[in-house]
């Protein structure tokens, strides 16, 4: 039994589905190297934005860290404007000069893909710090990894966070790893979500593997939040299946364990609670990832036809005002 | 007219511009309550309220972050370093953040704020208290970087700063927040990027910025004495530099000392040496002279001041060996 209903699953299906097929699409991509730089994929945890972006209302701000390529097609980025950032292509969603790290869209008031471990922390309590000085009643939605927990950032934001009440949530998306780092062999205490504990902010561990609890544990925070009632931290335990980044070879952990948590696959979890309930048929469905899928491979065929930026564009963007007097030989 | 502290001076433009605009906010340790560490903050709690005026605990690289978020989300920061030494624990913000986002974000987040506070020595602090930041800062693309030396540059430049759209590092000293200076009732601003030529003379040009340009004033008025007619350059802005105001100058007088208070390597300086032979090779009548600190941390006895600090004597040799005296 759920409470969800057949329009919420099947948008976490066909959500869930992109950011699947296009992460696969991705590996292939950067072997064929036509995808550069670090890349990290975030198949396995598709269920932890789903449920997040399920719960929110659309002019609520998401901020990430590097594994971002989901978080961005969550917030309404389109497929093209993704994959052409990754092929570092001007119609990128950050003109190219991102890449994969550094999704960002203003319009989709996705605040970015950061690269430095836990810098994104202040930045999402700063980011609902503005929403909260102006009044108005947004939420942030601030993800981290379980080796960005370790950093000073959030232990100086999580206070301030709770003092000031900022309207933000914390996730934890704790897939065990820190790169090659298990959580135990970093702390002794593993429950996560106890660090809340020390500010006296709300906090709990999440079943990540299912978008229900996902959901419910962010409507709860995010109804705390606009209360005026300050943070949540959330530790979303996750798993992610392929490696770190795609030059990790995941030889720190075992086959079974990778095996144990792709029997909970968060996505098949999906499709059989929406054809159990007869809300769609296989074949329907089917035709729902094939649809996904084209606009997958249409995103390839568009970045591949897209122009890299100019190399002029390089002093474009640095500073706001025009004609800046850069040091040029 | 009026005479003002420079302290004031910061004061009245961070008053004016926040009463100009309601998305600026100041946010720093014990910028509110104690009116400030230095007293640039003074009656500003009073006037503006908790809501703009915040203390902080002290967690540089945290409050350093939050401010940045909230310029990415439309708010227009000033941070108060309680000194610039410690904002080396916020320095990921700053940089990571605050100067590469606009960028990287394909021109979607500009970064509308200030950083701002004190940098360099000021007297016996010891090593971790007494280092300048300038060419640290001016380093990096996508940051701004001012270094007024008086007044009413302070007032003009900060004002300046703060409605700038792109990220500025303003850098002031604690021995210069006493100092007294005109500055005009009316409202004013001074342009960053533009150096302004302090004294004029034919025969050595000397470049300086922030409170070390005492030292080049004290020497120029010894140098008038013994018939040596100094240029005194205020370069105000470090990044961009005023390239120009400075070859202008050079063209004219033909021998260049720098003064910076900064170790020598890779400093300003440096900087502007290798600008100045590539732009007036032809024009130099002798190699230019940088004085700069000495090249080690700043130890605590007065003779150390003494030793590690560009002094008097020191610019005076200098111009008088770039002029074979």
């Amino acid at each position: 039994m759920t409470s969800f209903t057949k329009e919420t699953y099947m948008r976490w299906f066909e959500q869930m589905m992109l950011m699947r097929r296009f992460e696969e699409k991705t590996a292939q991509l950067y072997g064929q190297q036509k995808i550069k730089g670090f890349c990290h994929l975030y198949i396995g945890q598709e269920a932890v934005v789903a449920g997040t972006m399920s719960a929110l209302n659309s002019d609520d701000r998401i901020i990430t860290a590097y594994r971002d390529h989901a978080h961005a097609l969550a917030c309404g980025i389109s497929a093209n404007a993704v994959m052409a950032e990754l092929y570092g292509k001007v119609t990128g969603c950050s003109k190219g000069k991102g890449g994969s790290m550094h999704m960002f869209s203003k319009e989709h008031n996705f605040f970015g893909g950061h690269g430095i471990v836990g810098g994104q922390i202040p930045l999402g309590a700063g980011i609902a710090f503005a929403d909260m000085y102006r009044g108005g009643k947004q939420v942030t939605v601030c993800y981290m990894g379980d080796g960005a927990v370790r950093q000073g950032a959030l232990h100086e934001a999580f206070n301030m966070a709770m003092l000031w009440k900022i309207p933000v949530i914390f996730v934890c998306e704790n897939n065990g790893y820190a790169m090659g780092t298990s959580v135990e062999r970093t702390t002794n205490q593993m429950d996560i979500y106890k660090i809340g504990l020390a500010y006296d902010m709300p906090c709990k561990e999440v079943d990540g593997m299912q978008a229900e609890t996902v959901h419910e544990a962010i409507a709860e925070a995010a109804e705390r939040a606009r209360k005026g009632d300050g943070p949540t931290f959330l530790e979303i335990r996750t798993y992610r299946y392929r490696g770190h980044s795609m030059s990790d070879p995941a030889k720190y952990r075992t086959k079974e364990e990778v095996e144990e948590y792709k029997m909970r696959d968060p996505l098949e979890r999906v499709r059989k609670t929406i054809l159990d309930n007869k809300w769609a048929t296989e074949a329907e469905l089917e035709a729902a990832e094939e649809k996904i899928m084209a606009e997958v491979l249409a995103s390839v065929e568009f970045s591949e036809n897209s122009p890299y930026p100019e190399g002029s564009a390089l002093w474009e963007d640095v500073y706001s005002e025009p004609n800046y007097p850069f040091i040029t030989e | 007219m009026r005479v003002i502290q420079f302290r004031e001076a910061l004061r009245e433009a961070m008053n004016e511009e926040m009463r100009r605009d309601k998305d600026i906010f100041l946010i720093g340790e014990e910028v509110a309550e104690y009116n400030g560490a230095y007293k640039v903050s003074q009656g500003m709690l009073d006037e503006f309220g908790d809501k703009r005026i915040i203390d902080t605990p002290i967690a540089e690289l945290g409050f350093a972050g939050i401010a940045v978020g909230a310029a990415m989300n439309g708010l227009r920061p000033i941070v108060e370093f309680m000194t610039f030494n410690f904002s080396l624990v916020a320095i990921d913000q700053v940089i990571n953040s605050a100067a590469k986002m606009y960028q990287m974000s394909g021109g979607q987040f500009n970064m509308p704020m200030v950083f701002r506070g004190p940098t360099a020595s000021a007297g016996q602090l010891g090593a971790q208290h007494s280092q300048a930041f300038e060419n640290w800062y001016a380093n990096c693309p996508g940051l701004k970087v001012v270094v007024p030396s008086n007044p009413y540059d302070a007032k003009g430049l900060l004002k300046t700063a703060i409605r700038d759209n792109d990220p500025v590092i303003f850098m002031e000293s604690e021995q210069m927040y006493g100092d007294k200076g005109e500055v005009p009732e009316e409202e004013y601003l001074i342009p960053i990027g533009k150096a302004v030529v302090k004294r004029e003379g034919t025969d050595v040009t000397i470049v300086s910025f922030g409170k070390i340009i005492k030292v080049a004033y004290a020497a120029a008025e010894e140098l008038a004495k013994e018939g040596i007619n100094v240029e005194i350059i205020d370069l105000r802005t470090v990044r961009p530099i005023d390239y120009d105001t400075i070859i202008e100058s050079v063209k004219k007088t033909n021998r260049l000392v720098i003064v910076e208070e900064a170790w020598p390597l890779a400093n300003i300086s440096t900087e502007i040496t290798y600008m100045v032979q590539k732009r007036a090779f032809d024009y130099l009548d002798a190699p230019i002279i940088r004085v700069n600190t000495a090249d080690t941390p700043l130890g605590y006895a007065p003779t150390f001041v003494e030793a590690f600090l560009p002094s008097v004597k020191q610019v005076m040799d200098s111009v008088k060996s770039v002029m074979y005296k």
